[in-house]
């Protein structure tokens, strides 16, 4: 069996740890607001900006 | 006038065995205990055959006769190399870096002579 | 003012420029110069966002607060599942797979039964979500014609129908203006791809204005949202919801691959797989630009529109207009055509290749009209079947519109489209990673699900739209309670579409696997089944052409190609596919298995599978392959895989061994070399004293005449150096004995005071005579350790002895100290000798090699006493070794363990 590439799991594994980050409960667990914007709007985009750039970074690294 | 050997062996009583051999014989006799001090009195004492045994602190016999066959000067210096060890590969090593004839320890006095003798062309 | 006219203009003049932007990427398709790049793929795929996102998504924010990101949070997470996408579009490009219900119904047995049901469930599935499209439409052009005063009938037709119409002729135009049907839709992909620009330019407009131009920033409106408890409740997270949350994650990340038109852009057009790598992070890039503005919007609507009653869904375009900004206006109600138009054509092209494909075809090949025309070419008919269905896909989404559309917002629409195509899940990804997965389980599993589907989530849409009778959703069907629709067994405290989700995945996967596991397939299916679920694997084009047996003439075969692909598209075909095999003319290809099955999979590109099957059987006789056959050779493939494998790892084993083996026999003669080196060293050592003892005693017995002083002297060397040679000998027996265990010892108490006495009480003559001091400090008594006494005295004797060979004589001193210190008697002897190196102290511990190599005189001994004596500490379980630093003396340390304390 031809195992997936090291690219391929590694965009798997972030997508599992996106699972957790982007579900209840944490993303309950910020209160209050960050520089007047409330603290669970910026939370839930900024764990999805850091996951699409973390998967930029896997996905575009030059090599293989 | 008679011929100058020169007797490097870092053993005590070998030294002395082979001087008194080699004075007995009538010949002029030097003794060095090391290759440093070989290669000094090579040039103080101006020999024209060299006793040199393989095992010696310092400088082994084989960088000595390597060294003095690097000097052009020294052409005429005729090398017996005397080793106590017995391997084939030793014999050839000193023979392949430039000594005239290579003697295994213990030697027999009368053919040490004899082969001494016929290097130096002395009947 | 907006002019109606002007509207109308604009609109045609944006549709013109998508019909010119497919043109054009069509013309450099037929050039052979693809525009479809990483980049126009990744934003290809943007045709998720429809008006859904475009208007919907706002008026979501305005009850559900955040709830709305789920829909866009799922796909991110889903695409990073890279390696589950890339073997679908290979199994696709494989097996020309043209759709969903194709993948399946291939993967299945080539099922015609399976496609259709597929075709059906997308069609009435998907209906909702194109009334969705048209209903956003309509309400935009209502909210532009409201502000100018304009009422919107034409010949009696409400605007909806309007739109529908004109949206079924341009996707005509746009999707099947090619004759042939099986090429790509590249200028549909380019077109798609301009148009997600559009609209993430048009909504980050808007959003930008509202949140800058009409409030004070993003801070100033969500201060403005937490001053009003109403407004803040939407910025918090509502524990109750965890649940919806989930689902939606989980129903929109199924949605991204399993909608029909997903599926189309995502497997069917996608041109290099490398494509995907922009596309996983590009995309949801995409989908949090477009999101960024939701909430902003939302908020400020509901502030700006406090109790007047305006449709959330319209705010995009009634905020602008609030302020007078009718070009900002325009601009979104582009956008929102824009999101319309690209699900509505890239959506309807979808399904109408799978009515065409998989419910048409399958009917018409069964018609006697067909058989009569035999002769005549099918590629024309095929594209007036598809258009068609374009044209009777979007009529039902107008009746939808028109008989539940009302009571739903556009969010609520399309989750009903996004739960129904969740039932392809099980079946499609069970396909491609369960073997044992068969067409009854299948069937049974998509039956299952989509009833429960129907029952708890589109009938009670068209109830709540008073279409229906609503009592089975209040009192449960024929009044039972506990078949209520929207809380069936009593469940409830769910929202409607967790509720579905819950029960229809449970009946479709619980029917699937059951009725998996409880029929066995035949062999076409066991054969597809190995096909798509291997893909990943090589040599597959081998069994394939082995899986049929039959016989066929090559006329036949070609004229079938020529009926439904057209001749010219047939015949380039056939060029290329001889050209592959080596031929010069196709006309000289031989009919054999590899040609049937590439016949086969040409046909299934203009299709789909299941009609393909049956169209080519029947032009060939063939020979049925029984269940057990097909087995056989699959069984074989995967023998001789294995094997293969087998031979690798044996390989791989030798290999292994073979290095071992010159490991091993490096080792062996580096132990020879070291041997030889060990008895050319024993030998040098024993010819020396015996090249002084035959040359004195020669030189003694030749010449009786020498002087007596010098007989005398020979003869003190002689015994000296007879004695040293009886030394050597029998130390280098000992060291042998030693060394290969064989060495006799008698181990008892022995007390360590006394023996260091001992051994310093017989050496204190050499110590005397060479005017050396010697003192110690140790108990008269003890301490006692298990030891050989005679082996320790060697020991003491052999460091007393050295230590008393490197001291100056007159000055020198040695000193013995003994103590005990954890579980271990310490001896030290320290001297004040001239002192060791730190690599002599670790040098003069192997065999002959002796300190003092610098001296001029050479010292005394063997160069065998250290390693002997170490042999024997270590044989006791202890140490010995040496610090010193050159010209402070040296300290010889042994250890020896104490015994254990009895209990």
């Amino acid at each position: 069996m031809k195992r997936a590439s090291p690219t391929r799991q590694r965009l798997a594994a972030l997508g599992l740890l996106g699972i957790p980050l982007l579900t209840y409960p944490l993303i309950a667990l910020p209160e209050g607001t960050l520089l007047g914007i409330p603290a669970s709007y910026v939370y839930l985009f900024g764990v999805w900006a850091g996951l699409i750039a973390l998967a930029a970074l896997v996905a575009e690294r030059k090599g293989k | 006038m008679a011929h100058k050997i020169l007797i490097v062996d870092d053993e005590p009583n070998i030294v002395i065995s082979l001087e008194f051999l080699m004075k007995k014989e009538g010949f002029e006799v030097a003794v060095a205990n090391d290759g440093e001090e070989a290669l000094a009195k090579v040039a103080a004492f101006n020999p024209d055959l060299l006793l040199l045994d393989v095992m010696m602190p310092k400088k082994s016999g084989f960088e000595v006769c390597e060294a003095l066959r690097a000097d052009p000067s020294r052409a005429g210096l005729l090398i017996l190399m005397l080793t106590a060890k017995g391997r084939d590969t030793e014999v050839a090593k000193g023979l392949a870096i430039g000594a005239d004839a290579y003697v295994t320890k213990p030697f027999s006095t009368k053919e040490l002579v004899a082969k001494v003798k016929d290097m130096l062309g002395v009947a | 003012m907006l002019a109606g006219w002007f509207v109308a203009l604009l609109s045609a003049a944006y549709l013109a420029l998508l019909f010119a932007v497919a043109r054009f990427g069509d013309a450099r398709a037929d050039g052979g110069r693809s525009i479809i790049s990483a980049n126009v793929y990744a934003l290809s795929l943007a045709v998720y966002c429809t008006s859904w996102t475009f208007f919907g998504s706002v008026g979501r924010a305005t009850s559900g607060g955040l709830s709305f990101l789920t829909i866009y949070l799922g796909p991110t997470l889903m695409l990073l599942c890279v390696t589950v996408i890339v073997k679908m579009i290979r199994i696709s490009k494989a097996y020309r797979i043209t759709s969903i219900a194709d993948f399946i119904a291939s993967r299945y047995g080539k099922s015609q039964l399976l496609a259709g049901m597929v075709t059906v469930i997308a069609v009435i599935g998907v209906v909702p979500y194109i009334a969705l499209q048209l209903k956003a439409v309509a309400a935009s052009l209502d909210v532009l014609f409201e502000q100018s005063g304009h009422a919107v009938f034409f010949w009696g037709l409400d605007s909806t129908f309007l739109i529908a119409l004109v949206l079924a002729l341009f996707t005509i135009l746009f999707g099947t203006r090619h004759l042939d049907a099986t090429e790509r839709h590249e200028g549909m992909v380019a077109a798609v791809a301009f148009e997600s620009v559009v609209k993430l330019v048009a909504f980050m407009a808007v959003g930008l204005f509202v949140t800058y131009g009409m409030f004070g920033g993003l801070s100033d409106l969500f201060g403005k949202a937490m001053a009003s408890p109403e407004l803040g409740r939407l910025l918090q997270h509502d524990q109750a919801r965890a649940g919806t949350w989930t689902s939606l994650i989980v129903l929109s990340g199924l949605a991204i691959i399993l909608l029909p038109r997903q599926f189309q852009i995502i497997v069917v057009e996608n041109v290099d797989e490398s494509h995907l790598k922009r596309a996983v992070w590009m995309f949801p890039l995409y989908l949090l630009l477009i999101n960024i503005f939701v909430l902003p919007l939302a908020i400020g609507g509901l502030l700006h529109f406090s109790g007047q009653g305006v449709n959330p869904d319209t705010f995009v375009l009634t905020l602008p207009l609030a302020r007078g900004a009718e070009a900002l206006a325009l601009l979104a109600f582009i956008g929102g055509l824009s999101a319309a138009t690209g699900m509505v054509i890239v959506e309807t092209i979808a399904l109408s290749t799978m009515v065409c494909n998989d419910l048409a075809m399958p009917l018409l090949l069964r018609s006697r009209w067909l058989q009569a025309a035999r002769r005549q070419d099918l590629s024309g008919l095929l594209i007036g079947i598809r258009r068609a269905a374009i044209v009777l896909i979007l009529l039902l989404g107008y009746i939808y519109f028109r008989a539940a559309g009302e009571a739903y917002a556009l969010v609520g629409i399309g989750l009903i489209s996004f739960s129904a195509v969740a039932q392809f899940a099980p079946v499609l990804f069970g396909g491609m990673y369960w073997k044992q997965a068969t067409h009854a389980g299948a069937t049974a599993g998509l039956l299952a699900g989509f009833a429960v589907w129907l029952y708890t989530l589109l009938l009670p849409s068209f109830a709540k739209s008073g279409w229906i009778g609503s009592g089975f959703v209040e009192q449960g069907l024929f009044g039972i309670e506990w078949l209520r629709a929207q809380a069936l067994f009593g469940l409830s405290g769910m929202d409607e579409i967790s509720h579905c989700l819950w029960w229809s995945m449970l009946a479709n996967i619980a029917c699937y696997v059951v009725v998996s596991l409880n029929s066995t397939p035949d062999a076409m299916e066991a054969s597809q089944a190995e096909r798509f679920v291997d893909i990943l694997r090589h040599g597959r084009r081998d069994a394939d052409a082995r899986l049929w047996r039959g016989k066929t003439s090559l006329g036949a075969v070609v004229e079938l190609l020529e009926r439904f692909l057209g001749a010219n598209r047939a015949h380039q075909q056939l060029a290329i596919y001889a050209a592959g095999r080596g031929y010069a003319d196709w006309q000289t290809l031989p009919a054999d298995a590899e040609f049937v099955h590439f016949a086969e999979t040409e046909l299934a590109g203009a299709i789909g599978s299941a009609s393909a099957r049956v169209m080519v059987s029947s032009v060939v006789q063939e020979e049925d392959l029984g269940l057990e056959e097909v087995l056989d050779i699959l069984d074989e493939a995967t023998q001789v895989r294995a094997y293969s494998r087998e031979l690798e790892a044996k390989q791989r084993e030798l290999e292994a061994a073979t290095a071992e083996l010159r490991a091993a026999n490096e080792r062996l003669r580096e132990l020879d070399r070291m041997k030889d080196d060990f008895i050319s060293t024993v030998t040098h050592e024993l010819r020396t004293p015996l090249t002084s003892i035959r040359a004195l005693s020669e030189m003694l017995h030749e010449d009786p005449r020498t002087e007596l002083t010098d007989r005398k002297r020979f003869l003190g060397i002689i015994v000296n150096e007879a004695e040293r040679l009886t030394r050597l000998i029998n130390q280098i027996l000992d060291m042998a004995k030693l060394e290969s265990g064989r060495a006799e010892w008698t181990t008892g108490d022995v007390d360590i005071g006394e023996v260091v006495r001992e051994s310093m009480d017989s050496l204190g003559q050499l110590f005397r005579e060479k005017g050396v001091l010697l003192a110690g400090d140790f108990p008269e008594h003890g301490p006692v350790v298990q030891a050989d006494r005679d082996r320790l005295m060697q020991v003491m004797i052999n460091l007393l002895s050295n230590a008393v060979k490197f001291v100056p004589g007159d000055g020198g001193r040695v000193r013995v100290d003994v103590g005990c210190q954890g579980g271990l008697v310490r001896v030290v002897v320290s001297d004040n000798g001239p002192g060791l190196t730190a690599e002599e102290c670790s040098v003069i511990f192997e065999k002959f090699r002796q300190g003092g190599n610098t001296l001029t005189d050479k010292p005394k001994g063997t160069g065998l006493g250290l390693p002997i004596s170490r042999q024997i500490v270590e044989y006791f379980g202890g140490n010995l070794w040496a610090e010193s630093r050159p010209g402070e003396g040296a300290c010889f340390i042994f250890t020896v363990p104490l015994p254990a304390p009895e209990k």
